[in-house]
This record gives C-alpha cells, sequence and structure tokens, in this order.
C-alpha cells in the first residue's frame, strides 16, 4: 500500500512539474494519470524482468488494489470543494432560479447531446 | 471564557473536527444512499454538503476555518486522478476499440456544454461576468478555475458553478439515459464524465466500472479541449 500510493503521489509530483513548466492548459493529476498508464504498459512489456526487479505491490496486484481502493471513494473527496458553496450563497440567490435553469438545462442538453453521438458514431462503425 | 467555549475553540482550531465532521457527514449520507437503493436524488455528496453547510452556518464557522481540517479529504482528489490509469489500462483493449465514437462524442459534447450554457445564460438575463464563469462549468475544478481566471472572471464563482453542474450531471445521468433508451455502458460513462467532470465520473462508478472507465477518460479529454476552446466560444457569445 505504501509503496503503490509513493508511485502514484510520484506520478501527480511530476505531472505537476510538467504542467507548471511547460506551462500546459491540463491540471497535473491528468499528466500524472498518463505516466502511470506509461508506467503500466513499460511494466508488462518488461516482463519478466519488470516482476524481478520492482517492489512486489507494484507487480502482484497491490497498486491496482490500491488505485481502486481509492476510486471506490471519489465520492466523498468531493464534498469538501463543494461546502463551499455556502459561501456563494449571495450570488446564487440573486440569480438562483435563471442559475438553476441554465445550469440544468444545459447540462441535460451536453448529456444528450454526448451519449447520442457516442451511440451513433460506433453502429456506424459496426455497421461497416 | 467558560469551559466548553474554550474547548471549542481549541477544536475548531484543530483539522480534528472539521474532519470528522466531514467523514461522518458523508457516513450518514451514504447510509441514506444505501437504504434509498441508490437512487440518484440521494447522492451522498449532495446531502453530506448541505447537512455540512448547515452546521458551519449554525456555528458561525467561516469556510475557510472548515476547508483547514477537511483538506486532507479534498487533497485525495489528485491521487484519485492519477489513479484512473489503472481501470483505463485494464480495459484498453475496449478503449481503443471505442476510440472513434469518443473523439466524435467529445467535440461534440464539448461545445455542447459551452454554447448552451453561454446562450441559455444571456438569454435568462443573466450578468456577463456570471456568464464568464460559466463557461467551462463542465470542467473538473482546478482547470475551470485557471481558465476563468485566465480571462479575468471569478475562479471561487466559477468553482461553485462547477460543483452545481456536477450535482446536477449527477442525478440527471441515469434516468435521462434510461428515458432515451442508451444500455451501451461506455456511452454512459463518456457522457457523465463529459458533462458532470468527477462528480459524473464517481455516479458512473456508482453504476459500473466500465461506465467509470470511459467516464474518467471524458473528464481527462475535456478538461484539455474545453481550456483551448473556452477563450474562443467567450470571445463569440459575449
Amino acid at each position: 500500500m505504501i509503496v503503490s500510493l509513493t508511485l502514484i503521489l510520484l506520478a501527480q509530483l511530476l505531472g505537476e512539474v510538467a504542467a507548471r513548466a511547460a506551462g500546459l492548459p491540463v491540471p497535473g493529476p491528468v499528466i500524472g494519470m498518463a505516466l502511470l498508464l506509461g508506467f503500466l504498459v513499460l511494466r508488462d512489456r518488461t516482463q519478466p524482468a519488470s516482476t524481478r526487479w520492482l517492489p512486489p505491490p507494484l507487480v502482484d496486484g497491490g497498486l491496482e488494489g490500491t488505485a481502486k481502493g481509492l476510486l471506490a471513494h471519489l465520492s466523498i473527496m468531493f464534498v469538501p470543494a463543494g461546502v463551499g458553496i455556502v459561501g456563494k450563497l449571495d450570488v446564487l440567490a440573486s440569480h438562483g432560479l435563471a442559475l438553476a435553469a441554465v445550469l440544468t438545462l444545459s447540462v441535460t442538453l451536453t448529456l444528450a447531446a454526448t451519449v447520442l453521438t457516442f451511440v451513433a458514431v460506433s453502429k456506424l462503425l459496426d455497421r461497416r | 471564557m467558560t469551559g466548553e467555549f474554550a474547548l471549542w475553540v481549541y477544536l475548531s482550531r484543530t483539522p480534528l473536527l472539521w474532519l470528522a465532521v466531514t467523514l461522518l457527514a458523508y457516513a450518514v449520507a451514504d447510509r441514506l444512499f444505501q437504504a434509498a437503493g441508490r437512487h440518484p436524488i440521494a447522492n451522498p455528496v449532495i446531502h453530506a454538503i448541505w447537512m455540512i453547510g448547515l452546521v458551519l452556518t449554525l456555528t458561525g464557522t467561516p469556510y475557510r476555518a472548515y476547508f483547514e481540517g477537511a483538506q486532507f479529504v479534498h487533497f485525495l482528489l489528485g491521487p484519485a486522478t492519477v489513479a484512473l490509469a489503472v481501470p483505463l489500462y485494464e480495459r484498453r483493449a475496449t478503449v481503443t476499440r471505442a476510440l472513434l465514437p469518443m473523439l466524435a462524442a467529445l467535440l461534440v459534447g464539448c461545445v455542447t456544454a459551452m454554447t448552451s450554457a453561454l446562450v441559455f445564460a444571456k438569454l435568462a438575463g443573466i450578468p456577463y461576468d456570471v456568464r464568464l464563469a460559466m463557461a467551462p462549468k463542465s470542467v473538473t475544478t482546478g482547470v475551470a478555475m485557471g481558465i476563468v481566471e485566465a480571462l479575468g472572471g471569478d475562479p471561487t464563482l466559477a468553482a461553485v458553478l462547477v460543483m452545481l453542474t456536477g450535482m446536477a450531471g449527477a442525478v440527471i445521468v441515469t434516468p435521462l439515459m434510461r428515458t432515451l433508451r442508451v444500455e451501451d455502458m461506455r456511452a454512459r460513462g463518456f457522457a457523465a464524465g463529459l458533462a458532470a467532470h468527477g462528480l459524473g465520473t464517481a455516479r458512473a462508478f456508482q453504476v459500473s466500472e466500465v461506465a467509470g472507465t470511459f467516464a474518467g477518460i471524458a473528464m481527462a479529454l475535456n478538461a484539455f479541449l474545453t481550456a483551448i476552446l473556452v477563450p474562443v466560444a467567450v470571445s463569440f457569445l459575449r
């Protein structure tokens, strides 16, 4: 668990550094995700050497377990930022109804447009 | 100073109190969510947020003081985003096969998210500074704040609008997909992550791991594309 968390944090750290250094509009953790993905690809391409040299948790499924453990609790991680809404109640109150209507309408439209495009294109490709 | 008051002052200054309150509120909200048969309206994030908000209002605690404690939970968002690589890697065959549908859906979804928000907000008579903060509303908080700040808007307001969008999306997605009769979990997840960022992704993981994986990809890709397109969209739809 410690080794797996270390690897995840290192990927995030490198991601943050890369994002700042290159002035990329992508957040550090997203670059960290790409780096971890790269690690997993390399790990499996370099079998059996990687199994011999890497710490056991990174090759015996420990890393996968830690990552999935984090993702299983993704919801709670949004609570602290979400409570920030309380501090903006004045703006929300002055445009409350209009704001709620616009956000709900827009998110519904976005969900529908995205899902229908996805389904349409994948059906088109399947038919060929 | 009475004894209880001194204790309160002491506790409210340590991270322990607000960390405990955050976990407790979420535990209660999650229990209710399970009892309600995981119905989207019982979304544990939403109910934990208003419970904590109520506690803060009643005790007169500023948000900054609360965040001092709750930041430990907030911090985990970064590592969790990195962790998305694992389900992505495990399902790489499914993902590469869906490359074209994903790219098409990304483009359509990203443009719809921005233009619909800007156009509807203008029609509703919402002032320009609020509209500006609304443009990247479907993107994960950190990126949305950065985009709005670069355009001279209010990043805190942007964060709030992002959260509200995420909550709305997380509640709407399942009933909407049922109405549209979409059963493809890849498409459902992708839409959830694109329209409602991390909250949509969290919701998708509650439904299925395939949906969650595609939601994570959509969230990452949309953050990238929106950062590029928002300045363009805002200049067109002032």
